[in-house]
């Protein structure tokens, strides 16, 4: 057994291969050949294209630390990403406790797919409805004038407040499923034996529940935090004019300005941030594994 | 334990106001859908004209055939290799097995504007260029981790044993992988086709920024049309959008528990 099993080991990736193959060649294609050219088209002056003039050049980076703007927006999109994942674990996290540890059975169930439905479905879409609430005279404005003695005016829309309620409600269920599957393998007899030694409600959820399931809210961080640095669309959408951050800029560069090597070094220094955060936040993550 | 009762309670109460802020929009948007009123006023009309402009609307039916025929190939393909590809990695050991499998993670983790926008210059210098061609491309990749996630997962609760039991009664390489592993693993497969149909037909970014003004998907023309303004029409085809994809997410719950309740 052990022999055929050493065998088996030698001539596995020989027999892997011919399976293995063409899913790795297709994410090389669509995916790691063109991160790598990504990093080498930073480097130029213009396309190598239709056989117009090019060179090596670290202009694209120096334009990223010579203007303040660029690095004024970073921070500001990494602040968003921020204020994004407080809010989601604010939210969410009280909700997962609800549905991990109060509700059981077929409710918890029904009621989890539902929290979890929306995140599958269609982004953008998701965004649009907003519109249709935060604008004046939208659901929200009537809604508080029909209730309210007095006049009020609310026009979220075009708002960073507005951006921030979109984003929120297109993150936060990534928040609750990953609280929730951590916050469900918490033995409830560790949660009594925190009761019976005389410890306050607060002080079990800040000494037991909280510690225990830290590996699920550092997870559920990273997984918003990351695409919301990166985001353009829902800016776009719900910020108008106030809405522009690091990712509008960035695709200003390929779909507006048409300068793509700027627009490279751009991304590629966001995915250096992006890698930063998630080598930041692996030590935890290897810890739940 | 009244306290405990009462802070039960406020938690029930608590997770129904997170549902009614994660429905309320899609909601209002849906009901906006069958308003007269084309800039969303009140009081409320019945009318089912957005949905027959849409009808007629032969630039938005146009994307979303693109948009149904990009989704139906990359199910076929990245569910067929991503399928294959968990096998080996479940089936074989050999060196780089676990470099390999950290390396779906990139794609998954990596935002889309920055993948999305890689894409659109290697397709470009190396002349695939852009457009639905070049969609699928994207779309592929994008699926085929999900897909060998959830394969994966499935092979997790497999017995290698019944591999050997069906070798050993003469069964060969292909009968064995087609009667015995395929059947226990066909609810993974059908969930991670799902799941690749899902991702492929909302995909925004990526198609962003491949598509051309002809050879565009339903997405794409949606973000368009919402920066030109919004319009009721939209709306409509919005609430299609998002009834197909909760129901595509319903039917692979039922296949794929995301649960990880045993």
């Amino acid at each position: 057994m052990a022999v055929e099993g050493a065998v088996a080991s030698r001539s596995g990736l020989r027999s892997a291969l011919p399976l293995l193959a063409p899913a790795y060649l297709w994410l090389t294609v669509a995916i790691f050949l063109p991160l790598s050219a990504m990093v080498f088209f930073s480097f130029m002056t213009d396309l190598p294209l239709a056989g117009k003039p090019w060179a090596f050049t670290l202009g694209n980076y120096a334009a990223f630390f010579s203007q303040s703007l660029y690095l004024t927006l970073l921070l500001a999109s990494l602040r968003l990403g921020l204020e994004v994942t407080l809010w989601c674990v604010v939210i969410g996290y009280p909700a997962a406790y609800v549905l991990a540890k109060v509700l059981k059975g077929r409710s918890r169930e029904a009621i989890f797919l539902l929290v979890i439905l929306p995140f599958w479905s269609n982004g953008l879409v998701r965004i649009f409805s907003w519109a249709m609430v935060l604008r004046e005279g939208g659901i929200l404005d009537t809604a508080a004038n029909a209730v309210l003695p007095f006049k009020i005016n609310i026009d979220l829309m075009y708002s960073y407040p507005a951006v921030i309620i979109g984003l929120v409600h297109s993150y936060v269920p990534y928040m609750v499923l990953t609280c929730y599957l951590t916050l469900q393998a918490i033995d409830d007899s560790l949660i009594e034996a925190g009761r019976s030694l005389g410890a306050s409600r607060l002080q079990v959820l800040r000494r037991v529940i909280i510690p225990l399931s830290l590996p699920g809210l550092v997870a559920g961080a990273a997984l918003i935090f990351v695409p919301v640095v990166g985001s353009f669309m829902e800016p776009r959408i719900l910020g108008g004019r106030t809405g522009t951050f690091y990712g509008t800029v960035i695709e200003d560069q390929f779909v507006a300005v048409f300068n793509w090597p700027l627009g490279a070094a751009l991304s590629f220094i966001l995915l250096a941030v992006v890698l930063v955060i998630l080598a930041i936040a692996s030590p935890v993550l290897k810890r739940a594994a | 334990m009244v306290t405990t009762r009462i802070l039960e309670w406020l938690g029930r109460l608590y997770v129904g106001l997170l549902l009614a802020f994660l429905y309320l929009p899609i909601i209002i948007m849906a009901l906006m859908s069958f308003n007269v009123s084309p800039f969303y006023q009140l009081p409320f009309e019945w009318t089912t004209e957005w949905y027959a402009s849409l009808w007629r609307n032969e630039q938005l039916i146009a994307a979303t055939w693109n948009s149904i025929e990009i989704a139906v190939i990359t199910t076929i393909i990245s569910t067929v290799l991503g399928s294959a590809a968990s096998l080996a990695l479940f089936r074989y050991e050999f060196r780089g097995k676990k470099f390999l499998q950290a390396l779906l993670f990139p794609p998954i983790a990596i935002p889309w504007l920055i993948t999305g926008t890689a894409m659109l210059i290697f397709f470009f210098g190396v002349g695939i260029g852009r457009g639905l061609f070049a969609i699928l491309l994207g779309h592929v990749a994008l699926a085929l981790p999900y897909v060998i996630v959830v394969v994966s997962a499935r092979l997790q609760t497999f017995a290698p044993e019944l591999e050997e039991a069906a070798r050993s009664l003469g069964a060969n390489q292909w009968q064995v992988t087609n009667r015995v592993t395929l059947p226990w693993i066909m609810p993974g497969v059908i969930a991670g086709g799902l799941f690749a149909f899902a991702v492929s037909f909302d995909q925004f970014v990526v198609s962003y920024f491949l598509a051309t003004p002809g050879q565009t998907t339903l997405p794409v023309e949606i973000y368009a049309a919402i920066r030109k303004g919004f319009t009721p029409e939209i709306n409509a085809v919005s609430t299609i959008i998002i009834v197909v994809s909760m129901a595509l997410m319903l039917l692979t719950a039922r296949f794929f528990k995301f649960g990880g309740e045993k």
